[in-house]
């Protein structure tokens, strides 16, 4: 039985805590594009559903608000172009693609708020990107120059996390500390805050994320477990990882859980806006699924062509998270021709930046092996430190053979 | 206070305590420290006069107390995590070794994880399976951790309060069958006798250098005591820190005996013991009279506690060490 079979069985009051409103949704959706459960304020057809319980949260969004969710959208899908590009080029050693959750990650982002912290996995770029994060930070890291050096509390966004799961613990601890720091439940919009912790479809089935459900519901922490369900993990689909669907799965931990079109950035936006908010007042943990699909290889090493059917790869096609929401913007005359002519230039200057910042990028000091491995001295590092400057520096002086 | 006579287990719990009350960021996470104390009592009452904010009762998942306990450090705090026992530490170690000890050098220096990882380490209580085990050299092997042993309740005071204010993540291990041991303690000492790092020559000698830690310092302080009798003078170092190593007090001191016999409860192969011999033939191959000596847990995993005895390095054992090292 697969995940998407039990989303289609009869939900047999489990799914509690999503209001869908009748009225609206007159057929249940199929199993494979999210279920009847997925709250989608957008259709792929760039139609939107109202829906009861989001619709305020959508209505209160200014035009410049939801334009600027379209450039988000552009420039991140740009630079995962330019990157993946580099790395065909020999320029990266490798590049996670972020290609068809870009939505997902802008909506999850943009409801963040200034004093919220991410805990990513290694293919967050839209997160990264909303919380203000020079995109060529990941870059150098998937160049090889560091490995994500970046000070997670100027952008409220942590390292990338490559050993799966192990940052939804480090995020559930983090919120822990906002409790104790009384940064919860005070009503003071500057104070609040909460935590985003990201995994993915095969991240659920690791200990370390079922753990964190654990704990976080325990303690009752501001947490937010942000499950990008992508369909794949590497090569293995979802029935390889859990046969209950993954929102479901936060009912058996005592918090709720809620699947949300990842393709459509208004929904992503407003689910994880409510479930941020209610997290930041002290209602504690929820589990967002945004479903969504993985529609580049895992990494640029990966063949997908291996594993899944080009077919599977058409039908997300006409699910685009950008078209379906352009489409909107236009029909809504929020946004013109003129405004996408703007972005687009803004993508191309963005992509021309990308090549060039990455080409020029210097190779870091062979110093950087052994510095900040400690805070304090370590005599150990310290003594190679002084083994290999005196080896190097044996060849001083030497001719160079040609 | 000043001078008092305590237990090894007394002085950790003062120590925590007087670390607590120091800085309000230190907090104590593990299985059962709260109302119960923890198995061993080490935090005993702490909850009382803390509160469950600062004195947490985890759930029973190791990885989830450790990843937590980083979550926390990344926010500001200053966690001392306790692993019930040696054995229960391994569904930890991926926390440990990919992230504890890793974030600090991956952000480049960015970010600090001031986390103290509480182990009581070692055999000789007669317990069942995986409560035993002296497993430093997984966390001596993996840079970024420092690793330190309190052999005595002098040390476990000051080296508790030590480690907490350490901004590297330390694993700490306590002799558990030395734990009701006493020694004396001086509380109003107004700083730490010695650095928490430095190893300490607890026996001065002549003749062959005796390499130790944790509960192996009592056993082979004995040791020297008998050989003494026998006109055999030996000089007994308690190394405090396997990670990093004061490798300068092990060659100093073998620059003077000619001789070093390592003793530990761990199995020798690839083990701390096998580091120091390596290290010690590479910086005073010409002041060595007699190989290196490794006197330790046979290779084999820990027995069942009625064969522990014939596992564990006893004095008669090092003895043995110490008369194969002389007879170079």
């Amino acid at each position: 039985m697969s995940d998407t079979d039990v989303a289609a069985s009869p939900s047999g009051g489990m799914d509690h805590h999503v209001s869908v409103d009748p009225a609206i949704v007159t057929e249940p959706r199929p199993a494979a594009d999210g279920g009847p459960d997925m709250v989608q304020l957008l259709t792929p057809e760039g139609e939107r559903v109202h829906h009861t319980e989001y619709d305020a949260i959508i209505d209160a969004l200014s035009h410049d608000e939801l334009r600027a969710f379209y450039r988000d959208l552009v420039l991140i899908r740009r630079v995962d172009q330019e990157a993946t590009a580099l790395q065909r080029q020999g320029e990266l050693g490798l590049w996670a693609s972020l290609l068809g959750q870009e939505a997902a990650q802008i909506g999850c982002g943009r409801a963040m708020r200034t004093q919220d912290h991410a805990f990513p996995g290694y293919r967050e770029h839209g997160i990264a990107w909303t919380r203000g994060l020079d995109p060529m930070r990941l870059i150098a890291m998937y160049r090889g120059v560091d490995k994500g050096a970046w000070d997670p509390a100027e952008f409220g966004f942590h390292g990338y996390t490559i050993v799966i799961g192990n940052q939804s613990l480090i995020g559930t601890g983090y919120a822990m500390g906002i409790q104790r720091d009384g940064a919860v439940g005070t009503g003071d919009d500057q104070r609040d805050a909460a935590v985003i912790a990201c995994m993915g479809d095969g991240a659920t089935a690791q200990g370390d994320n079922n753990e964190a459900f654990v704990f976080a519901g325990v303690y009752n922490s501001p947490v937010v477990f942000f499950c990008q369900n992508n369909q794949w993990a590497i090569s293995e689909p979802n029935a390889r990882q859990t046969r209950a669907p993954i929102y479901k799965r936060a009912d058996g931990f005592g918090f709720p859980g809620i699947r949300v079109d990842g393709n459509d950035v208004l929904a992503s936006y407003a689910v994880t806006k409510t479930m941020l908010d209610r997290a930041r007042s002290g209602d504690g943990p929820s589990l967002v699924e945004a479903y969504t699909y993985r529609m580049a290889a895992h990494t640029t090493s990966d063949d997908p062509t291996k594993y899944r059917v080009s077919a599977e790869v058409e039908i997300w096609k006409l699910r685009d998270p950008i078209a379906r929401y352009k489409r909107w913007l236009m029909s809504e005359g929020i946004a013109d021709h003129d405004y996408f002519e703007a972005i687009d230039r803004e993508a191309d200057e963005l992509g021309e930046h990308v090549r060039t910042a990455t080409v020029s990028m210097p190779d870091p000091d062979v110093g950087d092996i052994f510095d900040q491995v400690y805070v304090e001295p370590h005599q150990q590092v310290a003594d190679d430190k002084a083994t290999f400057t005196a080896y190097l520096e044996s060849f001083e002086g030497q001719e160079v053979q040609a | 206070m000043s001078m008092q006579k305590t237990t090894i287990a007394k002085a950790l719990n003062t120590g925590l305590r007087r670390a607590m009350e120091r800085d309000p960021k230190v907090i104590l996470q593990g299985e059962d420290i709260g109302k119960l104390g923890g198995v061993f009592r080490i935090t005993e009452h702490l909850q009382k006069d803390f509160g469950e904010d600062r004195v947490i009762d985890t759930p029973l998942a190791e990885s989830g107390i450790l990843g937590t306990g980083i979550g926390l450090a990344l926010r500001g705090y200053r966690p001392v995590i306790e692993i019930q026992f040696d054995g229960f530490v391994y569904p930890a170690f991926d926390q440990i070794v990919s992230q504890l000890s890793k974030l600090h050098s991956r952000s480049r220096g960015a970010v600090k994880v001031p986390v103290v990882v509480r182990i009581p380490m070692g055999g000789g209580i007669g317990a069942v399976e995986h409560h035993s085990e002296s497993n430093e050299a997984y966390f001596a092997h993996t840079l970024g951790l420092r690793v330190v042993f309190c052999s005595n309740p002098e040390d476990a005071y000051w080296m508790i309060q030590q480690a907490i204010e350490c901004d590297d993540p330390v694993i700490f291990y306590e002799p558990k069958r030395r734990y009701h041991e006493k020694g004396e303690v001086d509380f109003d000492a107004p700083s730490a006798p010695r650095d928490l790092f430095s190893a300490h020559t607890v026996r001065e000698g002549t003749d062959l250098t005796l390499a130790c830690w944790g509960p192996m310092v009592k056993v082979c302080l004995d040791a020297a005591r008998v050989a003494a009798e026998e006109g055999r003078s030996l000089e007994v170092i308690d190394l405090r820190s396997v990670s990093p190593l004061d490798i300068d007090a092990i060659t100093r001191s073998v620059e003077k005996t000619g001789r070093l016999v390592v003793a530990q409860e761990a199995p020798s192969f690839v083990s701390v013991g096998s580091e120091i011999a390596a290290l010690v033939t590479e910086r005073c191959f010409y002041s060595l009279e007699s190989p290196v000596i490794r006197v330790a847990g046979w290779n084999t995993p820990y027995p069942a506690s009625k064969l522990e005895e014939h596992y564990l390095p006893d004095l008669d054992r090092v003895l043995d060490g110490v008369d194969r090292a002389l007879a170079y």
